[in-house]
């Protein structure tokens, strides 16, 4: 009996297995292998000299010297951390002044779900579409220096493409408006999984709603606080398609929008495969480093 | 009226406030919309002469003209439509199949895998683009959907959705009585497992879709050809192309052809969509 019984749960056990395969397969050939190779092309000097092919030689560690030394790397992580800085400080800080907006009962505000509907939107529009959006909206010629002609804001239209800070945030704000509808959601998740009685009995003491905000509320959201700075961080290294579109690939003006993503894609396309692969460990490496700090983050509450 | 006096600002102060600022975000996320749909039912000559708050007649014509021009825009909303349709598709399915061995199979190592798919969560496309360009190559992908739409098979992210939806609301005496009355595994799966995750599969379908219908970057780098082209890459071949010498009217139509339609979608199933994000932050 008993053996017959432990064969039938090892006959359906091994479905467990049968189960995994697609994922299992797809994931070796499509990611595992991929990352390898691109781990391997690292340690080349692999690149096209005019219409020359340099390599494959191994060369060990130099593209990733030359990666450092040469100080595009450096100067496009900086332009990175601008333009993810300047899009995050407005997007985490308006998002919590929603999200204590919208959980706080006391303020019983009305079309909450109208709001939602329409911060949200942003975020399901076709980044490149947008950046192109913003791109005609904002040329010399385009509506909003024609509306801020009109009104006297400037005496002549504003080059906004040829200026450093211009473009900069031009692209940290379409981060902002795609992002902090679902910073907002998100936060909002967290405070409402707070325990209603830690506010009621707050409010019997006599605590004022920013003293509530800032003694209760923000130390409890930690966690999903860190979860969502750092989830950012990894998308903003990942920021490509706003700047790609909106400078049409060149980071102008000097080069001062072009991000670490746009710089690999650069070199993809023109098959300098040493550089792209060294380019891709560092990011992975990087990233690797920020999904530690989340889980760590997150799994913390659960021990104490 | 405790609240009043502790607080300093009346109750009725601060929600003026808070409607005053939500008036303004919602303005600043829909303002570009408007002028957008304004814009793309202008002439280029209208357009010259500056801008107006109120539509003009030229819709149609613009409409038109972006479908008879250079750009292939309808076959690559068409391609689109193809790609993102499938890789929900198989983003979904395979998902909920993967969560279900890890859920209903106490195999061994089943915790292991389950952390390894967390653990790899993070990895972003891009830093294995270099090696996935190269293999589709060798393989004879290239201007194939194929290399775009078979990998979402493995998506961690919808995979833990799924898991955590199962943990919830799948039943094993459900499994425990389908196989006494003889069912094998694989009819478990399809007829029983998947109808009950149906909202879930719904939700993440839709964001499975919304993010293969607006990727620009692994697409760009493997379909060249112009007739297998997405929408975005007809977008930045609109970027990159002399701009100056275009009908303005036929670019804002052209950009509003892309973005509209998810607008119109959204709309319709927007009750989903912000569920869904709340739902996977309580758990993320």
């Amino acid at each position: 009996m008993g053996s017959k019984k432990k064969s039938a749960v090892m006959g359906y056990t091994k479905w467990g297995y049968i189960f995994l395969i697609p994922f299992a397969a797809v994931f070796i050939v499509f990611q595992l292998i991929p990352l390898a190779s691109t781990i391997y092309n690292s340690l080349f000097e692999n690149y096209m000299s005019g219409l020359k092919h340099i390599g494959p030689n191994f060369i060990g560690l130099a593209n990733y010297t030359k990666l450092f030394t040469s100080g595009d790397f450096m100067k496009y992580f900086k332009n990175t951390m601008i333009m993810w800085i300047l899009g995050f400080v407005p997007q985490i800080l308006v998002s919590l002044l929603l999200g204590a907006w919208f959980t706080d009962p006391s303020l019983r505000l009305k079309g909450q779900r109208v709001f939602k509907t329409v911060i949200y939107l942003p975020n399901l529009i076709m980044a490149s579409a947008f950046a192109m959006l913003f791109f005609t909206l904002f040329a010399d010629t385009g509506p909003v220096n024609s509306i801020l002609v009109n009104m006297h804001v400037f005496a002549k239209p504003f080059k906004f493409m040829s200026n450093i800070w211009s473009v900069r945030g031009l692209v940290a704000f379409m981060n902002f408006l795609m992002w902090f509808g679902n910073t907002t959601i998100l936060l909002m998740a967290g405070m409402m999984g707070i325990d209603t009685n830690l506010f009621e009995a707050a409010q019997v003491d006599g605590a004022t709603a920013t003293q509530i905000f800032f003694k209760i509320t923000l130390p409890l959201l930690r966690p999903i606080l860190i979860y969502v700075m750092v989830t950012s961080l990894i998308g903003g290294l990942q920021m490509f398609d706003v700047p790609q579109i909106l400078t049409d690939g060149s980071g102008d003006p000097v080069r001062s929008s072009m991000t670490l993503i746009m710089y690999l894609n650069k070199h993809l396309y023109s098959k300098n495969f040493g550089l792209a692969g060294a380019l891709s460990v560092i990011l992975l490496i990087i990233t690797g480093i920020l999904s530690m700090i989340i889980f760590k983050a997150t799994a913390q509450p659960e021990n104490n | 009226m405790n609240a009043n006096k502790s607080n300093g600002v009346s109750i009725g102060a601060r929600r003026a406030i808070a409607y005053i600022v939500l008036i303004l975000l919602s303005f600043l996320c829909l303002f570009w919309f408007y002028v957008l749909f304004i814009n793309a039912t202008r002439s280029n000559g209208e357009l010259g002469r500056g801008f107006t708050a109120i539509p003009s007649t030229h819709l149609i014509e613009n409409m038109r003209n972006v479908f008879h021009g250079t750009l292939p825009m309808i076959k690559g909303m068409r391609n689109s439509l193809v790609i993102s349709s499938f890789t929900a598709l198989c983003c979904t399915y395979f998902s909920v199949m993967t969560a279900f061995a890890i859920q209903a199979y106490p195999f061994r190592g089943r915790q292991a895998v389950f952390s390894f798919i967390l653990a790899i969560m993070m990895i972003p496309t891009q830093v294995t683009a270099l090696g996935f360009v190269q293999l589709v190559n060798k393989m004879g992908l290239e201007n194939n959907f194929i290399p775009l739409i078979v990998p979402a098979i493995a998506s961690p992210v919808t995979f833990f959705y799924m898991k955590q939806y199962m943990e919830a609301n799948l039943p094993m005496s459900l499994l425990e009585a389908a196989r006494i009355d003889g069912a094998g595994e694989f009819f478990i799966f399809n007829r029983i497992v998947l109808p009950l995750m149906k909202p879930a599969i719904a939700v993440q379908a839709i964001f499975s879709f919304v993010s293969s219908w607006n990727n620009y970057f692994t697409p760009a780098l493997i379909l060249h050809k112009e007739h297998v082209k997405t929408l975005p890459i007809l977008i930045a071949q609109l970027r990159a192309a002399d701009w100056l010498k275009f009908d303005m009217g036929q670019v804002y139509a052209a950009i509003a052809f892309s973005i509209f339609p998810v607008i119109v979608v959204y709309l319709l199933l927007s009750k989903y969509i912000v569920g869904g994000v709340a739902a996977g932050a309580v758990k993320g």
